[in-house]
């Protein structure tokens, strides 16, 4: 683990601190925030007026805010000032699989990654004649034969500017917070999804699967619109450790669903989480909201997160449609000195409408791992029902779980309900284990798996096997 | 040319046992060969359960003093999962629960990490389903309890069951059946006796702890120890645990406090 940590920790922070300066071919701007930064953005990227209009309202509002401090979190003083805005991320490329880590490569091993997407990972330069680019080609071809538009998000703002400019900001509003409005101003690209009316996405939308899906940087714009009676699961990230030189992340996701459509979206985030003392690893601040605008439509998340330094994230459903339904499954791991505040707000505004929270913490080492939710049900959204669940699971003494649970209720007619445990895992089940032959590191992959076997059931097939493997590789060596 | 093997399967030598700082057994001395079955009898508190979980290598005992050899191995030095792929398997008082992991999974994990441990090759799904069901029948064991997790929502008496399943699927050299009565009707009682004794071969053994002699009716052992405040006090044939029945352990308790 050291020696993988060391490396990683080479591959990111030496990168994050030359990789920026030393690249005079690189398209980039000097450090700093101001408007003419902002305008330089969109002029580059050649955007309609109304984005330009979007990125300065939402600079401007950004200057007069303050960065929230609400949160279980230590977080360092980031100077905004000292960022680079638009600087094509532009990786080192390894010239073959010999110059990769081999303890990162011992890691992919244990994932199961096929060797080509293990190159892509690790930032070795792939092939043009892959099997893959073919592969993507293909699904570009049956999405586009149903109407589904997926594609970068500049390319959305060239091709389809008037969905976008519809949609945009629907959900999280330009000042909805502090990383939010940083993001709506300088946003340097992410995906676009539009699922046409009565489509039901035949396939795993993943952005693993979008050309040019990597690299999308640190201020990632995610765009969903499922139209009346559509269905699409959309599948973010990738569990392989991922090389990642930015170390402020701060994305947005926007999902918006219409009559009786359905978005399934699921993440495994598995970034760079710093050393074993702490050092490094990527301060992750995201805002993730989705809006049931139609009636008897249905958001789900479901996350597993054992990655970054700090993770800052609270996936929401607002329920406008009447009979609308939010979900919320979250595995949230934290190991060494990782930090995690992490948790959901489910907004009742409809009638009937139902929402459920699933949220299972597993803090090691010295981290801190805790849940934050909001359940609000405002008077008018009658009959309503909350169910959350939240459950910490500590593997030691000097780690911590925290649970943050806030709920409103503005009518007599709605039932909200919040389950809350909290347990360390057993060494009795650890010897139980033992005692059959099976060696305490995969006991405790076993023991953690099925605590939270809820959540990762929730995923989609191939990217569960995945997850469980990846909660097991980030527990290593966390007990005993 | 006659070669005869007396072969010490497990061989324990003064041994004096700590937790917390408390010693509970006191200079134990006990030898186990390949064929025998040892019954362990006490009353409470005497260290039974304790001896059990030493020998399986709970990690809160503390030994202070003493040997104990393995198939010819310092059985103290070896890390629990070692013990148990060498073939030592504890059937569990309370048999702990594991919530979200099925029971097959776990099961299968179980199997193939002794094969793998002894160079076989490891059984696929399918394999294994097959070899699974052909030992479920030795303790009647319901085919719905290997799908839920594992000890998970199972009675007292479908715990101890699951315990000799496990065995079964496991076939250890040295099992310990620690109170493995204990909480049974006389029907699992039977049926759990019934599956030890058909797992029974002449190269393995046996050590029943119990408190009463009632298992050892279905059970029979070729030794009986009485086990007092940490030391063994008694050991005679199969008698003894009738003699016990029949006066108490007060007897014991009257020998030992003059």
């Amino acid at each position: 683990m050291t020696d993988q940590d060391k490396i990683l920790a080479e591959v990111t922070q030496n990168e994050y601190k030359y990789g920026f300066f030393s690249d005079i071919d690189t398209d980039i701007i000097d450090r700093g925030l101001n408007e003419e930064v902002v305008r330089t953005i969109s002029k580059k990227k050649n955007e309609p007026d109304f984005m330009l209009e979007f990125r300065l309202g939402a600079f401007r509002k950004w200057q007069k805010m303050k960065m929230p401090n609400w949160a279980y979190l230590k977080v360092p003083p980031i100077d905004f000032q000292d960022i680079s805005y638009y600087a094509a991320p532009k990786k080192k490329e390894l010239k073959s699989m010999d110059e990769v880590d081999p303890e990162l490569l011992d890691t992919f091993n244990k994932l199961g990654i096929p060797l080509e997407e293990q190159k892509h990972l690790a930032g070795v330069a792939v092939d043009a004649v892959l099997d893959s680019v073919s592969v993507k080609t293909t699904f570009k071809e049956v999405l586009a034969e149903q109407g589904i538009i997926f594609c970068s998000f500049s390319e959305a703002l060239q091709e389809h500017p008037d969905l976008v400019r519809k949609y945009i900001g629907q959900a999280v509003p330009v000042a909805d917070n502090f990383f939010a409005a940083l993001n709506s101003a300088v946003f340097s690209d992410g995906s676009f999804c539009y699922i046409p009316k009565g489509v039901r996405c035949p396939m795993e939308l993943s952005t693993y699967f979008r050309i040019n899906a990597a690299n999308t940087g640190q201020f990632e714009r995610t765009l969903i619109v499922a139209d009346d009676d559509s269905y699409v699961s959309y599948l973010e990230g990738c569990t392989a450790p991922m090389r990642d030189e930015n170390q402020l992340h701060a994305a947005v996701v926007e999902i918006i669903a219409l009559d009786r459509a359905e978005v399934k979206y699921s993440t495994v985030q598995n970034w760079y989480p710093g050393d074993k003392n702490g050092k490094g690893g990527i301060y992750n601040f995201v805002t993730k909201r989705g809006i049931c605008r139609g009636v008897s439509s249905k958001i789900s998340w479901t996350q597993v997160e054992t990655g970054s330094a700090i993770t800052w994230k609270y996936p929401s459903c607002i329920l406008i449609g009447n009979n609308s339904v939010g979900e919320f499954n979250s595995v949230a791991v934290t190991n060494n000195h990782q930090q995690a505040d992490t948790g959901s707000k489910m907004i009742h505004i409809g009638k009937n409408t139902k929402s459920t929270i699933v949220s299972k913490g597993i803090s090691a080492g010295k981290s801190e791992n805790s849940y934050r939710g909001l359940v609000k049900v405002l008077p008018g959204a009658i009959n309503s029902r909350n169910f959350s669940q939240c459950d910490s699971l500590l593997l030691n003494d000097t780690c911590g779980a925290h649970t943050f649970p806030y709920i409103e209720v503005g009518n007599k007619s709605s039932i909200v309900e919040h389950e809350a445990t909290t347990s360390k895992i057993g060494e009795d089940q650890i010897f139980y284990c033992n005692q059959r032959g099976i060696d305490t590191e995969k006991a405790i992959g076993m023991i953690v798996n099925g605590y939270a076997k809820e959540v990762l059931n929730k995923l989609p097939m191939e990217f569960a096997v995945e997850a469980q493997k990846l909660l097991q590789i980030s527990l290593e060596g966390s007990v005993g | 040319m006659l070669k005869i093997f007396i072969l010490k399967m497990l061989s324990i030598k003064d041994l004096y046992v700590s937790i917390d700082g408390m010693e509970i057994l006191k200079g134990i001395n006990l030898e186990v060969k390949p064929g025998e079955i040892h019954a362990i009898m006490g009353p409470n508190g005497s260290g039974k359960s304790t001896l059990a979980n030493v020998l399986a290598g709970k990690e809160e005992y503390e030994v202070t003093h003493g040997e104990v050899t393995y198939m010819g191995k310092n059985l103290l030095e070896m890390a629990p999962e070692d013990r148990a792929k060498e073939g030592l398997f504890l059937s569990f008082q309370y048999p702990v629960e594991i919530p979200g992991v099925p029971m097959v999974n776990f099961l299968k994990t179980a199997v193939n990490e002794h094969r793998k441990y002894h160079n076989e090759k490891e059984l696929t799904a399918g394999e294994f389903l097959k070899f699974m069901r052909e030992k479920m029948d030795l303790v009647e064991m319901r085919s719905q309890l290997t799908n839920r997790s594992v000890n998970e929502g199972f009675s007292g008496g479908e715990k101890k069951k699951n315990e000799i399943f496990q065995m079964a699927l496991l076939e250890p050299k040295l099992a310990i059946l620690d109170e493995t009565d204990s909480g049974l009707d006389i029907d699992a009682l039977k049926t759990v006796a019934h599956g030890v004794n058909a797992l029974r071969k002449p190269e393995n053994a046996t050590i029943v702890v119990t408190h009463y002699q009632r298992l050892l009716e279905y059970i029979v052992p070729d030794v009986v120890h009485v086990l007092y405040k940490g030391k063994i006090v008694k050991s005679a044939g199969k008698e003894l645990a009738l003699q016990l029945e029949e006066k108490g352990y007060d007897w014991i308790k009257q020998e030992n406090e003059n």
